[in-house]
C-alpha cells in the first residue's frame, strides 16, 4: 500500500482545524497574560527578601521549573477535581500554562531588575524619590527593555507547546487534527496542515521578536 | 561629620573622620584613587551607613535621632529627611536613560517637591537653560554628549535646591575636550550661589579656583587641609607634595 497525499482532503479539514486554532490562540493569549503577571509577582516577592515568604516563593518557582508541564496539567485536570476543584479543560490548560511559564518569566524579570545599574538606585535615593516611584517609573521600565523580547519568545514557545493541552481534552489545533485522524483514518494531512498553521504564525512572530531585540539592543 | 569611620569587611576606608562644612563653604577634596574620598561623599549623601560616628546635615542627623540629649540609631526614614538638604552629582551621571533631559529634571520636582506639572516644567527649563542646554530639553541621555549629560545631572540635582551639593569626580568619565564645559558650569555655580559644596576632583586648577578649603585625603585620613594657597601651592606634607607633583606631570 502506498501513501497518497490528498490535497482535496487536506483543505477540506481546514475549517475544523481553524476552530482548533481559536482555542490555541486563546490558551496562548490568556496563558501569557497570566504568566507575565504571576512572574512579576514571584520576582518581586523574591527580591523583596521578606522572611518566610521569599524563600517559599523561591521554592515554589524551583518546583514549577523542575517538574514537567505534562504532569502539572495532569494534576490540575485529573487529580484536583477529586478534591473538589473542577474547571473546564481550556481554563485548566490556561492556568497550567500560565503557572508553568510564570516560573520562567520570574527569572527574566529578576535578571532585568538586577541588570538595572546601581547608579539608577543611587540617583533616585539622592533625589529622594518615593520608593513606589523608583520601582514604577525608574527600575521596572528599564528592566522591561531587557525582559520584553525574552517574554516575546516565551509567547511563541507557549503557542507551540499549547499542543500539549490536547492531552487534557482541549480541542486545540492538534486535538482537532487527532480527531480528524481518528474519524477518517487519515492522519498525515490533518497533522501536516496543523503543523503548517503553527509555522505560518510562529515564523513571522519570531521575526517580530528579533526585530524587537535588535531595537532594544541598539538603544 | 564626627568620628565617622567606614569599614568594608576588615578594610577601613574612612578612619575617624572629623569634617564640618560651613554654610556657603566650598570644600575640595583631593587625593589618590582608592584613598576613600568618594566614600566621604557617599557617606554625606547617605548612600552608605557609617560603621561608626554620626553625620548631621542642616540640623538633621542622617542615621540618628536625638532624644533627651542622647543619640539613638535611626533608620531609612530619618535618612530620607536628612537627605533632602543634600544633592549629588555622580561620576557616571546616572541620568534616567528612558527620560528626556526635561523629564529627568521634572521628575524630582513633581514627585518630591509636589510642584504642579507647569511649575515643574518652568523651573526645569530655567535650570537647563542655566547649564546651557535650553535647546536640548527634549533630548534623551543617549542623544547627548557626556558633558551635556553631566550638565543635565547638575540641573537635576539643583532642582531640589539643596543646601549642600556634592560633586564626585564629575569630569573623570568625560572626554578631555568636554571637561571644560562642565567645570565652567560648576565654577559659575560656586561663585553665584549660597550652597555649600564638597567637590572630589583631580582638576587642581579648578579646585584652587573655587575652593575656600582644600583637603588632601589618603588612606582614610586627612593628610593636610587649608586654603588652596597653602595646600596646593605651598604644601607642608611630603605626601601632598608628591601627589601634586604626580598629578601635574601627568
Amino acid at each position: 500500500m502506498t501513501f497518497q497525499w490528498d490535497w482535496g482532503f487536506a483543505f477540506q479539514q481546514l475549517p475544523t482545524l481553524l476552530q482548533g486554532l481559536v482555542f490555541t490562540l486563546e490558551a496562548t493569549f490568556f496563558g501569557s497574560l497570566l504568566a507575565f503577571v504571576l512572574g512579576l509577582v514571584w520576582a518581586l516577592a523574591r527580591l523583596a527578601e521578606v522572611p518566610v515568604v521569599s524563600p517559599l516563593v523561591r521554592l515554589w518557582v524551583e518546583f514549577v521549573r523542575g517538574t514537567p508541564l505534562l504532569i502539572q496539567l495532569y494534576f490540575l485536570f485529573f487529580i484536583f477535581p477529586s478534591y473538589g476543584v473542577t474547571l473546564p479543560a481550556l481554563e485548566t490548560g490556561i492556568i497550567g500554562l500560565g503557572i508553568y511559564y510564570s516560573a520562567y518569566a520570574s527569572e527574566v524579570y529578576r535578571a532585568g531588575i538586577e541588570g538595572v545599574p546601581r547608579g539608577q538606585w543611587e540617583a533616585s535615593l539622592a533625589l529622594g524619590l518615593p520608593l513606589r516611584r523608583v520601582w514604577g517609573r525608574i527600575v521596572l521600565p528599564q528592566a522591561m527593555r531587557f525582559a520584553v523580547p525574552v517574554l516575546g519568545n516565551f509567547v511563541i514557545s507557549m503557542f507551540k507547546e499549547s499542543a500539549i493541552l490536547s492531552t487534557i481534552s482541549v480541542l486545540e489545533l492538534i486535538g482537532q487534527a487527532n480527531i480528524i485522524g481518528a474519524e477518517t483514518a487519515r492522519y498525515v494531512e490533518p497533522l501536516t496542515m496543523a503543523a503548517l498553521i503553527f509555522l505560518v504564525i510562529s515564523y513571522p512572530a519570531a521575526r517580530l521578536v528579533r526585530l524587537l531585540e535588535a531595537r532594544t539592543g541598539a538603544a | 561629620m564626627r568620628d565617622v569611620t567606614m569599614r568594608y569587611g576588615s578594610r577601613t576606608v574612612v578612619d575617624s573622620l572629623l569634617l564640618s562644612v560651613k554654610p556657603r563653604e566650598k570644600v575640595a577634596i583631593i587625593g589618590p584613587s582608592g584613598s576613600g574620598k568618594t566614600t566621604i561623599l557617599r557617606l554625606a549623601m547617605g548612600l552608605e551607613r557609617p560603621s561608626e560616628g554620626w553625620i548631621r546635615i542642616d540640623g538633621n542627623y542622617l542615621w540618628h535621632v536625638e532624644r533627651n540629649g542622647a543619640l539613638l540609631p535611626a533608620g531609612e526614614q530619618q535618612a530620607r529627611r536628612a537627605r533632602r538638604a543634600v544633592g549629588m552629582v555622580f561620576q557616571q551621571f546616572n541620568l534616567f536613560p528612558h527620560m528626556t533631559a526635561m523629564q529627568n529634571v521634572t521628575e524630582p520636582l513633581v514627585h518630591v517637591l509636589r510642584l504642579s506639572k507647569k511649575d515643574a516644567h518652568d523651573r526645569a527649563a530655567d535650570l537647563l537653560t542655566r547649564v546651557g542646554l535650553a535647546t536640548h530639553l527634549d533630548h534623551r541621555p543617549a542623544q547627548l554628549s557626556g558633558g551635556q549629560q553631566q550638565r543635565v545631572a547638575i540641573a537635576r540635582s539643583l532642582a531640589l535646591r539643596p543646601k549642600v551639593m556634592l560633586f564626585d569626580e564629575v569630569t573623570s568619565a568625560l572626554d578631555p575636550e568636554l571637561v571644560g564645559e562642565v567645570l565652567n558650569v560648576i565654577r559659575d555655580l560656586a561663585h553665584t550661589t549660597s550652597m555649600a559644596m564638597m567637590i572630589v576632583t583631580h582638576e587642581i586648577t579648578f579646585a584652587s579656583d573655587i575652593a575656600d578649603r582644600v583637603i588632601m585625603f589618603d588612606h582614610g585620613h586627612v593628610v593636610e587641609e587649608g586654603t588652596p594657597d597653602v595646600v596646593l601651592r605651598n604644601p607642608q606634607s611630603p605626601r601632598t607634595k608628591q601627589f601634586l607633583k604626580a598629578i601635574l606631570e601627568r
